[in-house]
């Protein structure tokens, strides 16, 4: 049986870990206030790109928030034994994830100060305007699946609150997607698809993003996984990887199918510039087949390092695909008189060279120290370390189901 | 908290808001009992009239006439809007319209025409806009209501024209008739604040060759509609099927 594990990031790491957390976190502030007062003229987005990095960073957060309840779904819902234990963190995970994704998009806004109005005028044909319910429902519902799985009076009221958590989490995803893919004006979005591509990469990039942080804790306590709940971890990721590229390959597919897309499918694939490199490099190479390969290759399998390293893989190629899909779709031109050549002096039918500037940078950066800030502090608080009694689940053979 | 753009004299702009100012003027009065109000709206800022239902304001562009290199209707637009900042990127300025050439590769022929908001009928711009800062006044014109915009983009990305702007820069000596704000999505508001007073958007007035004719989509006898009747015009992007307010000719 494995020793009990202190539950406590002790002394000065953990104020040196909060410390260089807080300071990314407040830099990202720093930032968002320099562009609110000087308005969006200091960032690198213009009047064609006009979500930048801040939209790619914020968009992944509220994706892989969504994604990373899996872990407790997984255990509550499904009833598999070895995920019981990491549901708190798993629900921690997905409110500072989601609270960190919100906190990047919503400084980003060219009013930031109007947020009172974003929650007290809402337009329901709007899927921003669905955020408003959807985002606070999330945060209550997960809040109150956390509290029922820490405390044991409450513990029987936790599966149907996890299926609510868990189908609310669907619907929150599909409404990321429902962005995009209810837009009809441009060649990158509208499409049905990316609703539920959005699901199965938050699949993905929510269990990677498990991944990293229960390894970061683990490492903090001297602490190792037991190998049989590695493998199962590693490869429930390797198989949502491959779901994810098999969605991104069927979305690509479907768009070279349609003649009128296939300018724009042979701009982000082929001749792009950063964008294709991005989406073969970063999504493809790096964030599909160097983990796919580090997760299932034999002679990395026994590795522990090998499914962390997958893992942070897996967030770099997703942060690819998002730069990709969102600032690539903007950057090509819309397509208003088809088969003419269109030039003007707002820069239609020209392909922008989007830079992201450093207070966007800050901002999305920023993004990633709340979400690290909230939860280390949140573990530090309470015990969040997911804490496996490996001979009760061999005994029980929860460790083979 | 509150900035200088905001202390401009809303007036104007509660006229041309029309139906959906009286609608928000409803809302800001919280009635304790019959005649017994807690906040009362000013009477004085109450617009007379709404815009009216039975009109379709709309525009017909001859890109027949429209000549290369010419842009008076751009100037006359910035004049009229107050769109006078300069920027060092010129991607990130405000173009409520601009003039687009076109070139067929396979036969040669050149066009050139004006692009502004399309004003649709069922505009995608009003649809994903959270706040309902996205409007369309019962007239048929699409407005942004700068006091409720939060600056998502979110319309940018939807509309298929790109005619709308973010204002990417501290605004100064704004035309009070037609406000303007940081941070705001604008776009073409077919000079709101002149067909309101019975005067043409001031494109229409300043161009040159006569290819900007604008006129009530709905009224038979209105030479717009008559024109549209006879003779072959294109929307935009119609296999979108928004219904567009603005129509070309000879593309």
């Amino acid at each position: 049986m494995q020793t009990a594990l202190t539950n406590r990031l002790e002394g000065p790491s953990f104020y040196a870990l909060a410390g260089i957390g807080a300071l990314i976190s407040l830099l990202g502030l720093g930032a968002a206030l320099y562009m609110e007062t000087s308005g969006h003229h200091v960032t690198g987005m213009n009047n064609q790109v006009f979500w930048g990095l801040p939209h790619v960073f914020a968009i992944f957060l509220i994706v892989a928030a969504s994604g990373v309840l899996n872990v407790a779904s997984i255990g509550t819902v499904f009833g598999k034994k070895a995920y019981k234990s990491r549901g708190p963190l798993s629900g921690l995970l997905a409110i500072t994830m989601l609270a960190a994704g919100l906190f990047v998009i919503m400084l980003d806004l060219g009013r930031a100060d109007r947020l009172v109005i974003a929650m007290t005028h809402v337009n329901w044909t709007s899927v921003f305007g669905w955020n408003m319910v959807l985002y606070p429902v999330f945060f209550g519902l997960v809040g109150l699946y956390v509290w029922m799985l820490m405390d044991r009076k409450m513990y029987a009221y936790s599966k149907p609150v996890g299926i609510a958590a868990f189908i609310w989490r669907l619907v929150m995803t599909t409404g990321t997607g429902s962005i995009f893919g209810f837009v009809v004006a441009r060649q990158a979005y509208h499409s049905a698809v990316i609703a539920p591509m959005f699901i199965i990469m938050s699949f993905a990039w929510g269990l990677a993003a498990f991944l990293l942080f229960q390894s970061a804790m683990y490492k903090w306590h001297g602490a190792e996984l037991h190998e049989s709940i590695r493998k199962r971890l590693n490869n429930l990721l390797g198989v949502f990887i491959a779901a994810v590229f098999y969605f991104v390959l069927v979305y690509h597919l479907t768009n070279i199918y349609f003649a009128k897309q296939t300018e724009f499918e042979q701009f982000i694939l082929i001749n792009g510039g950063v964008f294709s490199q991005l989406f073969w490099g970063g999504f493809v190479v790096l964030g599909t087949i160097v983990p796919l390969l580090l997760l299932y290759l034999p002679s990395m399998q026994r590795s522990a390092g090998a499914g962390t390293i997958a893992a942070l893989l897996t967030i770099v190629g997703g942060l690819a695909f998002l730069y990709v899909f969102i600032i690539g779709g903007q950057a090509y031109p819309l397509d208003m008189f088809p088969g003419m050549e269109v030039k003007s002096t707002f820069f239609d039918g020209h392909i922008d060279n989007y830079v992201p500037s450093m207070p966007e940078i800050l901002l999305s950066i920023g993004g990633f120290g709340v979400a690290f800030t909230l939860t280390l502090v949140a573990v530090r608080i309470l015990p969040f370390m997911p804490q496996d009694d490996i001979a009760k689940l061999q005994a029980s053979g929860a460790l083979h189901d | 908290m509150k900035k200088p753009q905001d202390l401009l004299d809303n007036k104007p702009r509660r006229n041309f808001v029309g139906a959906a100012a009286i609608a928000g003027a409803g809302l800001g009065t919280l009635a304790l009992a019959p005649g017994l109000h807690l906040i009362q709206v000013s009477e004085a800022n109450t617009p007379s009239q709404g815009a009216s239902g039975k009109v379709r304001w709309g525009m017909l562009i001859d890109s027949t006439k429209c000549a290369s290199g010419c842009d008076v209707c751009v100037k006359a637009c910035n004049t009229e809007n107050g769109i006078n900042e300069t920027l060092k990127d010129a991607r990130q300025g405000s173009q409520w319209i601009r003039k687009i050439d076109l070139k067929n590769p396979k036969t040669g022929q050149e066009h050139s025409l004006p692009m502004l908001c399309q004003h649709c009928a069922h505009p995608p711009c009003v649809d994903v806009c959270p706040t309902g800062a996205s409007m369309k006044r019962a007239d048929g014109i699409v407005l942004v209501d700068r006091h409720t915009c939060i600056g998502c983009r979110y319309c940018m990305l939807a509309c298929p024209y790109k005619a709308r702007s973010l204002v990417h820069l501290p605004l100064t000596n704004q035309n009070p008739e037609v406000p303007r704000g940081q941070g705001c999505v604008e776009s073409c508001t077919f000079c709101v604040q002149r067909v309101d007073k019975g005067l043409k958007p001031a494109c229409v007035e300043a161009c040159p060759d006569g290819a900007m004719l604008f006129g009530d989509l709905n009224d038979p006898a209105s030479e717009i509609a008559q024109r549209i009747a006879k003779e072959k015009t294109t929307q935009v992007r119609g296999d979108l099927k928004l219904n567009l307010g603005v129509r070309y000719q000879g593309i």
